[in-house]
């Protein structure tokens, strides 16, 4: 059970407090505060403090924490609970406020903190979890949101799904995903829409000669609804999607994945035969499907590296030596794709001083990050069948042979919009008919890349 | 939000809230109040506003009754008398004939933790629980538990607890689980609710319509229930074999420790619901929350305990992602050491060696301690990569090689030539204390292989003075005299110097007495110097100490799915996971030497010391235990180590606890006799596993203290080093 819940910003400014069962004093946030940010770096989730002797699990306070949207979202607790229902719970704490108040960010939760407090209270009595669905506590909460109006580019937790699509057209609009899901009675009046998102995140690690070494999609599909009332939709997958590794049928180009898991509200009688998910969405964000396809990729990976390492002395005698650092990277898409907001982080010897740089056009950019002992090469967009070069030329005193070791393994970081790599498509939409009123329908694709990397 | 004066605010608000106008014109009257929580929130003392808020509480606009509820919960307990106008509101709006303002009254009423409010409870509660309204239900069902906790000596009314037993049969899914949690409350000194057979199936029946939050609570408390036959035992499996599969993690692993716990006399049952659930395991191991990714990995790693080829052929799902948080990372290592096999030994060392140029240091040192944990079975490969790692030339990455191979040498004897050679070719020294404390163990231990080894030497006793580290000053002693010992013609004048040194000039007591020790064993002859520091070079039952041993999923079956796995790395902070690869030799030389770095445990026991004293007989101690009243017994919350009887008995010794006797190996019951002397009392205590007849014993370690004259300060803290000796022992396995 839990004990207090709160939320602090990133300096520690108490945000939101609830105390459930007045088992601990208020100075349990600083000593919270003070132990999460002792150490640099981000801590475990689970922190804990008083207790008597080590391992002593029964008698210390404990506090389980989430950090989310910049801020850290904590519950505190005296016994011990599981740590998956905590921290997934304070996950869907954070996702409600999202829904709620449209994004998430420490302006929007201090402009909404009445309204947090409304579901907080409705959500948790005597720190034992009543109830987070969306369809419940919409009948409870009685306030407002106040939408934080100025839509920042920078806010992190938007950027990687809507903010990328400013110049696609028959894409809806970026902020428009971000909104209160009660703002039927507000002055952005009550549109009704629905978005499907399918979001695949790609963890790949190429060897050095290039072979795929390791490839996984972790994917889900993510409904966000605006319908003030629902009533069951049906989503129709390709007819083609095949689960699990003995299903392969013949040679057809099969949508494969190697499982999948359902929202369990999900109505399946149709997915045997017909790849259709029935499901009557709650207003708000909801993940109905989530799967995954480990060590294989369908498609080829979305981006290939030729590096060259060269070491190159300027003037032996002054010791003033270089490191030569020539990447050459290839988007294997297929022509019509972008990627949008490419990274590539290449690591540099340690003691690099200065770089210089040749990059093929203006819009991309490139610094030494000498605390990270890095490079950052950054492009904007990148179509795909594209190829870029660039050249480094990364100053390094004292440079010895064995330095040339530390260059690599090269990290890369990007979105693909419109884009699966299972292939996983959406082929339908439908809304029962029983459904009154216009209302919008949306399907995005999205690939994140969650980790890519390249060795060189 | 400026910090004003605290009381010019108060004052300002006040005059704001009392102004007929403001209370006239709704919305700035509400926006006041949103104000007051808000400084409240943000750690203003706002009580003085009390009589303000009760005011307020009269209204029907609900946003403003709930504001001016939290107001009154916070502060109810500051102030009794106030608080108690509120109550005639609130009692106003449990009969209110909407449910919500019914439900919203009674549970903030309950809420207010003040003593004397039972009475004004009672009634409401009662009514509560019969009302039409489910959502008035839950309330009046958890409003039980609150009424409890306000007194929580007073007797357990019958007629509540009957009730919320009867409602166990509600048709509304969250007021079963309510009635399960305060009856678990109030019931709490007897041991919790009951779970009997029919209300351990009518639950299982009724996991469906409940929601994945009371689904893993409902399963938790299902542990509780214990099947009569293995037929009834199968029906509930397969009832709930769909929620291993479940969506939630947090159902998935609950269902999971179900199946554990209920299944534990079938170990196929068991190893066929961890096959199931792997696949759950592994996509929380890559959930999108990197919190929910380090809880799932914490939980392979259990499992891993039990089955240490579960997750093998997935082995690079547990390669490190570059925006992954080190916390992730350390773990993610851990678990890749574990899963090295044959097939896949060269690209787990692959990517290892990626990580060992990262720019986090702890994160290098980290992945070098790893591959040198490889090494004890893959030597060869792993060598050049350390030797590769050694060429790069820098300070950390050279420390934690030197120290990689002190470790290596140590359990793996076999490499030691190797390694020598490698050390005696490596021209930069290390620079932080652990490195050098490592070089110079291995030029002790063996010198005899390093060519170099007595020049290398030199250069660090030229540098004793300006040596800042005792640790190494210590070190270097016994490395020198070691090394006399083996090569004495390059070394006699050498030893002298730190010798003199130290037992002239140094100011750390524990450095000039080691210098002292040495020279005094050496004046008594090199051959008695040479038994005395000499032992052997390497321990080979070290590595079954340390060695992965494949143990019963009862192990720890008791603790998955709670704080316990996570907490794993708490217990030995983050700074441990650099020197994770010295903490088995710190071990190995405590047992050889018993004098070198004992961190004095008596740091640790605040303000009680134990002492040995002269030892017991076995007749005495029995007479004494059977004439004695057992004054403590308690339940340490962790099974029996299972660590060596020489281990644990030499663990003992040091925070001077005496063994008297063990029962051998994995006799159950387990036993263990011991006894220590504190400020004049002496403690006999007996540690117990597995007993029948004590309650608890089965899964956790019971000890029962005697003791003559009787100090109950003495026991406690006799019980706390007792703790601390047992439970890293029982961890490291």
């Amino acid at each position: 059970m839990i004990s207090q819940i709160f939320i602090l910003s990133s300096k520690g400014d108490h945000l939101i407090y609830k105390d459930f069962r007045g088992e601990e004093s208020k100075d349990s946030i600083s000593v919270f505060y003070e132990m999460v940010t002792a150490l640099s770096g981000d801590q475990p989730p689970v922190v804990m403090v008083n207790y008597g002797f080590w391992g002593d699990l029964m008698s210390g306070l404990h506090f389980i924490h989430v950090r989310q949207g910049g801020l850290y979202w904590v519950a505190s607790t005296k016994t011990n609970p599981s740590p998956f229902t905590i921290i997934e719970f304070l996950n869907r704490l954070a996702a409600l406020t999202k829904d709620y108040c449209g994004s998430l960010s420490e302006k929007s939760v201090r402009m909404n903190f009445a309204l947090i407090y409304e579901l907080l209270d409705e959500m948790v009595d005597f720190g034992y979890i009543q109830t987070t669905s969306t369809d419940i506590l919409k009948n409870f909460i009685q306030t407002e949101a106040v939408s934080s109006k100025p839509f920042s580019l920078f806010d992190l937790s938007n950027v990687g799904l809507f903010g990328a699509e400013t110049q696609q057209s028959k894409v809806a609009p970026s902020v428009a995903a971000s909104r209160p899901i009660m703002s039927s009675r507000g002055e952005q009046g009550g549109k009704n829409e629905i978005f499907v998102d399918v979001i695949e995140r790609l963890s790949v690690v190429i060897g050095s000669k290039g072979v795929l070494m390791k490839a996984d999609i972790q994917g889900e599909i993510r409904i966000k609804c605006f319908l003030p009332t629902c009533s069951e939709m049906r989503i129709g997958l390709n007819e083609e999607l095949s689960i699990g590794k003995s299903q392969l049928k013949g040679y057809s180009s099969a949508v494969r994945v190697d499982e999948c898991r359902f929202h369990q509200a999900v109505k399946l009688d149709e997915f045997d035969t017909f790849r259709i998910l029935k499901v009557c969405p709650s207003q708000g964000e909801q993940t109905v499907m989530q799967y995954q396809l480990c060590d294989e990729l369908p498609c080829a990976p979305p981006f290939q590296l030729f590096p060259s390492v060269e070491k190159d002395y300027v003037n032996r005698s002054v010791n003033l030596s270089m490191v030569l650092i020539f990447l050459k990277l290839r988007c294997d898409l297929p022509p019509k794709s972008t990627a949008l907001n490419v990274s590539i982080t290449v690591p540099v010897p340690k003691g690099s001083t200065s770089m210089s740089q040749e990059l093929s056009s203006p819009d991309q950019t490139a610094e030494l990050q000498p605390k990270n002992k890095a490079l950052l090469w950054e492009i904007p967009r990148f179509p795909g069948g594209a190829q870029l070069s660039a050249l480094f030329k990364v100053d390094v005193p004292g440079l010895s042979s064995a330095s040339l070791l530390e260059v690599g393994p090269v990290s890369m970081s990007f979105e693909l919009p419109k884009q699966t790599c299972t292939g996983l498509q959406i082929r339908f939409l439908r809304l029962s008919p029983t459904q009154t009123g216009l209302s919008q329908r949306w399907v995005r694709y999205v690939t994140h890349s969650d980790s890519y990397t390249i060795r060189i | 939000m400026p910090y004003l004066g605290s009381e010019e605010v108060v004052k300002e608000l006040r005059r704001a809230l009392s102004n007929p106008n403001v209370q006239a014109d709704r919305l700035r009257y509400k926006n006041y109040i949103t104000k007051v929580i808000r400084y409240m929130t943000q750690g203003l003392d706002v009580s003085a506003l009390f009589m303000d808020m009760v005011k307020a509480s009269a209204t029907v606009d609900i946003v403003q009754k709930k504001l001016v509820y939290l107001y009154m919960c916070t502060y109810a307990s500051d102030k009794p008398d106030l608080a108690l106008l509120a109550i005639n509101t609130l009692r106003k709006d449990c009969a209110d004939p909407n449910p919500m303002v019914r439900g919203l009254a009674l549970r903030n009423m309950c809420n207010f933790r003040m003593p004397g409010m039972t009475e004004y409870i009672e009634q409401p509660i009662v009514a509560g629980l019969r009302d039409k309204a489910s959502y008035v239900r839950r309330v009046a069902v958890l409003g039980c538990a609150k009424m409890h906790s306000l007194q929580p000596n007073t007797e357990i009314d019958g007629t509540i607890v009957n009730e919320l037993y009867a409602l166990l049969r509600d048709p509304d899914p969250v007021v079963v689980v309510n009635c399960l949690r305060a009856l678990e409350e109030i019931l709490k000194d007897e041991g919790g609710v009951v779970i009997n057979k029919p209300i351990a199936h009518h639950l299982l029946n009724r996991m469906k319509d409940l929601d994945s939050w009371a689904q893993s609570e409902v399963l938790t408390f299902l542990l509780r229930y214990r099947p009569r036959s293995d037929d009834e035992l199968f029906d509930i499996l397969s009832l709930l074999d769909a929620f291993l599969l479940s969506s939630h993690a947090h159902v998935a692993v609950a269902t999971l420790r179900l199946f554990l716990h209920l299944a534990s006399a079938h170990p196929t049952v068991q190893a066929d619901a961890l096959l199931r659930t792997s696949a759950p395991l592994l996509a929380t191991c890559g959930a999108a929350s990197r919190e929910l990714r380090f809880a799932g990995l914490c939980h392979v790693q259990q499992v891993m305990r039990s089955q240490p080829g579960l997750f093998g052929t997935h082995y690079k799902r547990f390669f490190c992602g570059y925006s992954e948080p080190s916390y992730i990372k350390f773990r993610k290592m851990e678990i890749l050491v574990e899963l090295v096999n044959d097939e896949n030994v060269s690209l787990v060392l692959e990517e290892l060696r990626s990580y060992c140029t990262d720019v986090s240091p702890e994160l290098a040192q980290a992945a070098i301690a790893a591959i040198g944990r490889i090494a004890r079975t893959y030597s060869e490969k792993c060598l050049d990569i350390l030797t590769g790692l050694l060429g790069l030339k820098q300070d950390h990455i050279t420390s934690a090689v030197i120290q990689t191979f002190r470790d290596l040498v140590w359990f793996c004897p076999q490499s030691t030539a190797a390694v020598c050679q490698t050390v005696g070719a490596c021209v930069d020294s290390p620079q932080d204390s652990e490195g050098k404390q490592a070089l110079l163990w291995l030029l002790g231990e063996h010198g005899d292989q390093i060519s170099s080894a007595p020049y290398v030497m030199e250069g660090y006793i030229d540098g004793l003075k300006t040596e800042l580290s005792s640790a190494v000053k210590m070190e270097l002693l016994t490395a020198a005299v070691k090394m006399f010992l083996c090569r004495p013609a390059e070394t006699q004048d050498m030893l002298g110097r730190p010798l003199h040194y130290c037992i002239e000039e140094e100011s750390d007591v524990c450095v000039r007495d080691r210098a002292l020790l040495y020279y005094r064993l050496l004046q008594r002859g090199v051959e008695e110097t040479r038994k005395v520091v000499t032992g052997p070079k390497s321990d080979p039952s070290m590595s079954v100490l340390t060695g992965r041993q494949e143990e019963p999923i009862s192990e720890w079956a008791s603790t998955f799915n709670t704080l316990g796995p996570l907490a794993g790395c708490d217990l030995c902070p983050q700074t441990d996971a650099t020197s994770a690869a010295d903490q088995p030799s710190c071990r190995a030389e405590n047992e050889l030497l018993p004098d070198v770095t004992l961190s004095s445990p008596d740091d640790t026991e605040e303000e009680i010391s134990l002492s040995l004293g002269p030892p017991l007989s076995h007749e005495t101690f029995e007479k004494m235990w059977l004439d004695l009243e057992t004054l403590h017994r308690q339940t340490l919350g962790f099974p029996r180590p299972r660590a060596a009887p020489d281990t644990l008995q030499a663990a003992l010794q040091l925070v001077k606890i005496q063994t008297l006797a063990f029962t051998p190996g994995d006799t159950v019951p387990w036993k263990a006799y011991i006894y220590t002397r504190s400020t004049e009392t002496l403690i006999l205590a007996e540690l117990l596993q597995g007993d029948q007849q004590a309650p608890g014993s089965d899964e956790s370690l019971v000890v029962s203290v005697k003791q003559q004259p009787v100090n109950q300060h003495a026991i406690r803290g006799f019980v706390s080093v007792l703790k601390s000796v047992l439970w890293p022992i029982k961890s490291k396995n």
